[in-house]
């Protein structure tokens, strides 16, 4: 079989396991909905202030979900040794850090596929743009691109849940603040020519953790 | 002293060079240099904490040795390592196998993993010699601790592997499926079965073994073939070796 085979095999064990539990798309929503709910209920009276903010808003929360997602990621390969499991078959380690990695690209494009639109519902500020949809797109492309390396990393740890935001937030600020500035732009009405360094920043930031991730989850994943 | 047995053409099942893990200050094992010969069933005892288990996990390429290298069936693990883990099936008190998934999604998961032919009859075959048939499509997590270990050997039976690891593998198992894995583990191929058996259990490992390797703090103290040993001598030699009794 090749690569591509082996990492759809991984990403549909884990899409079947999740369909059965529905542990980390629902409460990823759960916790989705409620803070872009309390936002909107905070700012949403004020029609120009809840445009001023919701590119900050819609960021934190995608930011947070991203967290709480890849927290859960490595948790069923860990319970009964699955991970040792998959080091021991046939495959380079990559396969499974891409198998993993497109898990979680899945699992948080469901979960934004539900939010945008309930925050342009609640919030009345129109993001379900192009320019959004694909910023929210690449941006999340480069939070599971670290986000996988360091949910295989906390996962060996036992304070899983403090080590991940910890290494995870710092790395993603860079990405984090393009997206915010390309919300900000079109939801101004910028046009896509002035967006375009922000989209080249995500690009680039994308493409180097990609790359990097891919070969050190070796030693990541290897005691 | 190192036993050797086998036609010296072909190339051991397993070779060791130098195998050394470090844990922070704490040396796990400590130069091990081994030749397991084809179709050899090779067993470990040791004390807690002797290395066995961390030996076992090197050579599944679970974990990587801090010096050192070894082979599987001449193959090197560093320039061959997929080939090596084709050549490698492991049990362990651990089954890796997926709770929310059912027994037979996880037989068909890790035979895609393994690039199993004919995974469908493989993993059917597989369940009627385990007696399991009827539990193939409930998830792992409502069966009990005795049934997932009989489908962790299935597991690891797959892909028909030459070598097979085996790190403690009474622990869970009921004397059924005990008795289901001693019948298994000879070989379905022309080519019998080289083992690897750690374990604590002295009377089992001199029944299964033709080659006893004791280990303490991470150095192999006593390698003998099991033909020239009885239990009492084992264990006289066992509380020379180690110090403990068993």
């Amino acid at each position: 079989m090749t690569f591509w085979n082996k990492v759809i095999a991984i990403t549909w064990k884990d899409w079947l396991s999740e369909m059965r539990t529905r542990e980390v798309v629902s409460s990823v929503l759960v916790f989705t909905l409620l803070v872009i709910l309390i936002f909107t209920l905070a700012f949403g009276a004020d029609r120009e202030l809840m445009t001023t903010v919701a590119p900050g808003i819609l960021w934190a929360t995608f930011a947070f979900a991203g967290v709480l997602s890849f927290s859960r990621s490595f948790v069923p390969e860990k319970e009964h040794g699955c991970l040792e499991g998959l080091m021991a078959a046939p495959i380079s380690r990559e396969v499974i850090y891409a198998g993993k990695g497109l898990s979680s690209l899945l699992f948080m494009l469901i979960v934004e596929a539900i939010a945008l639109p309930a925050f342009a519902f609640f919030s009345n500020v129109p993001v379900l743009s192009p320019q959004i949809i694909l910023v929210t797109f690449v941006t999340t492309v480069g939070f599971v691109a670290v986000g996988t390396l360091f949910s295989a990393l906390s996962a060996n740890t036992r304070a899983r849940e403090m080590v991940l935001p910890v290494l995870f937030l710092p790395i993603v600020i860079p990405i984090l603040i393009s997206a915010i500035k390309v919300s900000e732009l079109a939801l101004t009405g910028e046009p896509w020519s002035n967006l375009f360094t922000w989209f080249q920043i995500i690009g680039a930031f994308d493409l180097v953790f990609l790359a990097v991730s891919y070969l050190v989850f070796d030693f990541v994943i290897v005691e | 002293m190192t036993a050797k047995q086998g036609p010296p053409s072909t190339p051991p099942a397993i070779r060791t060079e130098g195998l050394t893990k470090v844990f922070g200050s704490r040396m796990a094992l400590r130069g091990i240099n081994l030749e397991v010969q084809q179709g050899q069933s090779l067993v470990i005892f040791g004390p807690n904490g002797a290395g066995k288990t961390t030996l076992i996990k090197i050579l599944a390429t679970i974990t990587n040795p801090s010096s050192g290298t070894f082979s599987v069936d001449g193959l090197d693990v560093k320039n061959h390592p997929e080939d090596v883990r084709r050549r490698i099936g492991i049990v362990t008190h651990q089954t890796f196998l997926y709770g929310n998934l059912t027994a037979y999604e996880n037989l068909e998961f890790y035979s895609r993993m393994f690039d199993v032919p004919g995974r469908k009859e493989r993993i059917h075959e597989l369940a009627e010699q385990l007696g399991m048939t009827y539990r193939l499509h409930d998830r792992v997590a409502t069966l009990s601790r005795g049934m997932q270990q009989r489908f962790s050997i299935a597991r690891a039976l797959l892909h028909k592997p030459s070598v097979m690891l085996l790190d403690e593998p009474e622990t869970g198992l009921d004397q059924e499926a005990l008795a289901i894995l001693w019948k298994a583990l000879p070989g379905e191929n022309e080519r019998k079965r080289t083992i690897i058996l750690a374990t604590h259990n002295l009377e089992r490992g001199l029944e299964l073994g033709d080659r006893l390797v004791i280990l303490d703090r991470g150095k192999i103290v006593y390698d003998g073939l099991r033909e020239v040993m009885d239990l009492r001598n084992l264990e006289e030699v066992y509380r020379n070796a180690t110090g403990a009794n068993n």
